[in-house]
């Protein structure tokens, strides 16, 4: 994750709670949304960015995961989500994430 | 599960755009506080 969004992050968990946020990827693979989940939670992995030992401990959820999009209005899911739904393999994503939230 | 959080959208260019899942976590009442696209290479 980029130095400046870590920075963005990290001052909105100051403001108002890490305990108050979720975090939603919309990443196409695993592999993006392993490192951005290991981000928000245990902190910045590549141990430069202003995350970096910073363990916020946020959930972090796959938009296409389905606890996700079934609050999704019905007419905003077809319109915005169904073509990334039918392209994006969501399953390993749901198990690492799954897994993130279980260590929190 | 995401009822009462404040909510960060991190989108992906190669996936789902961030400001396609504000769009769409706002439409189901969610408050959104920061979204963004980045590009996981």
């Amino acid at each position: 994750m980029n130095f400046e969004n870590q920075g963005i992050i990290k001052r909105l968990a100051d403001q108002y709670g890490p305990e108050n946020l979720a975090v939603v990827l919309g990443n196409g693979d695993a592999q993006g949304a392993e490192v951005f989940a290991e981000t928000v939670t245990q902190g910045d992995p590549t141990y430069a960015g202003p995350l970096a030992g910073v363990p916020l401990k946020i959930p972090v959820y796959h938009v296409l995961e389905d606890e996700v999009m079934a609050v999704v209005p019905e007419k905003l899911r077809e319109e915005r989500l169904q073509l990334s739904s039918l392209v994006i393999d969501v399953e390993p994503m749901r198990q690492v994430l799954q897994a993130s939230r279980e260590k929190l | 599960m995401l009822k009462g959080k404040k909510v960060i959208a991190i989108g992906e260019r190669d996936g789902v755009p961030g400001p396609v899942i504000a769009e769409c976590l706002g439409g189901a009442g969610l408050e959104v506080i920061f979204q963004v696209t980045e590009c996981f290479v």
